[in-house]
């Protein structure tokens, strides 16, 4: 990677390096020297061991030489095999590059690479990973809408995915931004907005499978979820009185049928009024028909027997019950007499106000009004009998 | 220490560094050229172990996975004279080693603005052509693969680049026109919440007009029905009247006239201006009844 050495070479100028170093610094050279001395002595000790001076040999035999060899290539091999062992999980894929290249890859148990020649990355292939997203963005009508969306996808190529491509995850990103952008773009607002959803999701996640293996980045995208899609807030009012104007229609339609509810039965009653009534009447005017005339016919039967004196009686009783009710003036005079004055107004009123207050005293002057009526008539008359004499 | 000793450690010492020194390795995600003095002798080394001559020749590796160049968000001008707000990204892979170092030494960031140059050039020549509702939906994909045509065959010309794939991850429009869209979207919706009023009071109004209807109707009917039960009433009550009546219609209006008389005169406010020559007066006069 060129483009990495200068990182690299900072790396390796890295003052802090030296920094650290600085304790031992001035030791350097001596413990060098130490060093070197000491393994001649030990590989001189191991081929034959002539000198048995030095700090290390004065306390070891030929024989402890020996041993301590022994221990170190025991710990070699230990580390040596430490290295080389591995255990894959359930979860994961290891690739195994030898000398830098790709050489195999590795299923889940206990596994050996070379040290050193091999270089082993383990990359999980179950876990299903999660890219969330959130933008503004415009629709096929041209409306703006905000969508949230989340991918949820899974590495099937290990090899792919660790060497094929650099940072396949924010590709996947992009990718998904790009495949959304143009799913929504070739769709209308509405749609997104209520019930194409779905179907969008299922196009952004063709599209976006297309472009992950295009970019040959080892991943399968197991789902992607519209999770929401909104109106921008700077139109939100706007959209929510839609809502609201649904629930009022909704309201309008309940008001009316309430109202047709109420109504509709209550006139049905009335109508039921109507028929009852009109058939009560029916039975009324059949049952008094009946009763008046099985009375008539009775009477007639009577009649038939004596007719001259029922109908005398009749006409009496009645005459007699019709004058016995009212006020009466009784004007026995002949051709008339223009001069006669009766107060027909007082009486009438007289009658009216005893009528209201049912007062004796008023039932009194009636009767005394009607009495000098009377008497002024009879006077009259006698006085007319008078001159015709 | 032996002076030979040490001849011998240094020895082995030499040959280890020129050893190692000699010996190169190119990993999987990478390609190299071998420089020979500055001068390309290989090119397009594969991963693996490699030999070289020490300090003479000098290896350069480059990543040969697919990358990408997510470029800064540039405004482009539509054919509408409509500036969109376009962020773009480009996959790409050095297809050609040799070529990529001619044109780049290797310098990924001079790629990176090399290849920027080059897809702006590229989308303001495409979008130049169309509209914004192009762009936005139409046949983007159309559009994309073109592009990336285009841009593949310069690239790989002239730096050794393969372009796999030219995107657009993101259109905004700018300010002011993003502002008539939220203007007109608005007035859409209150165009749309208007009618669903107007809607439900229609619905509202036909409902209630039918529910008077339905009553008007039903008393109509009702009054029809009870004025016919009426009427049959009526007709039989006067079959029984007249069949009764029949038997002596003198007598019968004698007796009616007479309860006529009754009914008439029942008030206490009736005031009788008599006359006294009926029959009813006529014992008044004279015992003789004339």
């Amino acid at each position: 990677m060129a483009w990495n050495e200068p990182g690299g070479g900072n790396n390796d100028k890295d003052p802090w390096g030296n920094n650290n170093n600085r304790g031992g610094k001035n030791q350097g050279p001596p413990d060098l020297d130490e060093a070197l001395k000491q393994l001649m002595d030990k590989l001189n000790g191991m081929f034959g061991g002539k000198k048995t001076n030095g700090s290390g040999g004065s306390q070891n035999s030929g024989s402890g030489a020996g041993g301590i060899f022994a221990l170190v290539l025991v710990g070699l091999i230990a580390l040596f095999t430490y290295m080389s062992v591995f255990t894959i999980d359930e979860q994961e894929r290891g690739v195994v590059l030898s000398v830098g290249k790709y050489d195999r890859t590795l299923e889940p148990g206990l596994r050996f690479i070379i040290p050193f020649i091999e270089i082993l990355t383990p990359v999980n292939v179950t876990n299903v990973r999660n890219a969330e997203l959130k933008e503004l963005m415009l629709t096929q009508d041209e409306n703006v809408v905000d969508v949230a969306m989340n991918v949820q996808y899974r590495v099937v190529d290990p090899v792919s995915f660790s060497l094929r491509v650099e940072d396949p995850e924010q590709s996947l990103i992009h990718a998904a931004e790009s495949a959304l952008r143009h799913e929504v773009g070739s769709t209308n607002m509405d749609p997104i907005l209520t019930s194409g959803r779905t179907l969008l999701a299922a196009n952004v996640r063709d599209r976006l499978q297309r472009y992950m293996n295009n970019y040959q980045t080892g991943i399968e995208i197991d789902k992607v979820n519209i999770k929401d899609a909104t109106a921008p807030q700077q139109v939100k009012a706007a959209f929510d009185d839609v809502q609201s104007a649904k629930l009022d229609k909704e309201r309008y339609v309940n008001e009316a049928e309430a109202y047709a509810n109420t109504i509709v039965p209550e006139a049905r009653g009335k109508s039921q009024r109507m028929l009852e009534e009109a058939n009560a009447y029916k039975e009324q005017v059949i049952a008094q028909a009946e009763g008046e005339a099985d009375r008539f016919v009775k009477l007639h039967k009577e009649y038939r027997k004596a007719p001259t004196v029922t109908r005398e009686r009749l006409y009496l009783d009645s005459i007699s019950k019709v004058y016995g009710n009212s006020s009466k003036v009784l004007v026995d005079v002949d051709g008339g007499n223009n001069m006669m004055y009766i107060p027909l107004d007082k009486i009438m009123e007289k009658t009216r106000t005893n009528n209201s207050n049912e007062n004796a005293d008023t039932d009194g002057q009636i009767s005394d009004i009607t009495d000098r009526v009377l008497k002024e008539i009879s006077q009259r008359q006698a006085n007319r009998v008078r001159e015709s004499r | 220490m032996s002076p030979k000793s040490l001849v011998l450690v240094i020895v082995a010492f030499l040959a280890i560094v020129v050893g190692l020194s000699s010996v190169y390795m190119v990993n999987e995600t990478e390609r190299a050229i071998k420089l020979r003095f500055g001068e390309v002798i290989e090119a397009d080394i594969q991963p693996g172990i490699h030999i070289k001559v020490p300090m003479i020749d000098d290896i350069k590796k480059f990543n040969a996975r697919i990358l990408t160049l997510d470029a800064r968000p540039e405004r482009f001008l539509t054919a509408g004279k409509k500036f969109l707000i376009v962020d773009s990204f480009v996959k790409w892979k050095i297809e050609n080693v040799r070529d990529f170092y001619r044109a780049t030494s290797g310098d990924r960031f001079r790629a990176a603005s090399l290849l920027a140059n080059l897809v702006n050039d590229g989308i303001r020549a495409e979008f130049a052509n169309r509209t914004v509702q192009e762009v936005v939906s139409g046949e983007r994909d159309e559009l994309m693969a073109h592009l990336t045509k285009i841009l593949n065959e310069q690239s790989e010309s002239q730096f050794g680049i393969k372009i796999l794939d030219t995107r657009v991850k993101g259109i905004d429009l700018p300010d002011d026109l993003m502002n008539n869209v939220y203007r007109r979207m608005s007035a859409e919706r209150e165009r749309e919440a208007r009618e669903l009023r107007s809607q439900g009071k229609e619905l509202a109004e036909g409902i209630r007009a039918d529910a008077d209807r339905q009553k008007t109707v039903l008393v109509a009917n009702a009054y029809k029905e009870s004025e016919v039960t009426r009427g049959e009433g009526d007709a039989i009550a006067s079959s029984v009247y007249s069949k009764a009546f029949n038997r002596d219609p003198e007598f019968y209006a004698f007796t009616r006239s007479l309860k006529a008389y009754e009914e008439t005169f029942n008030g206490q406010g009736d005031v009788l201006l008599l006359k006294p020559d009926s029959d009813f007066f006529k014992y008044m006069k004279s015992t003789k009844g004339k």
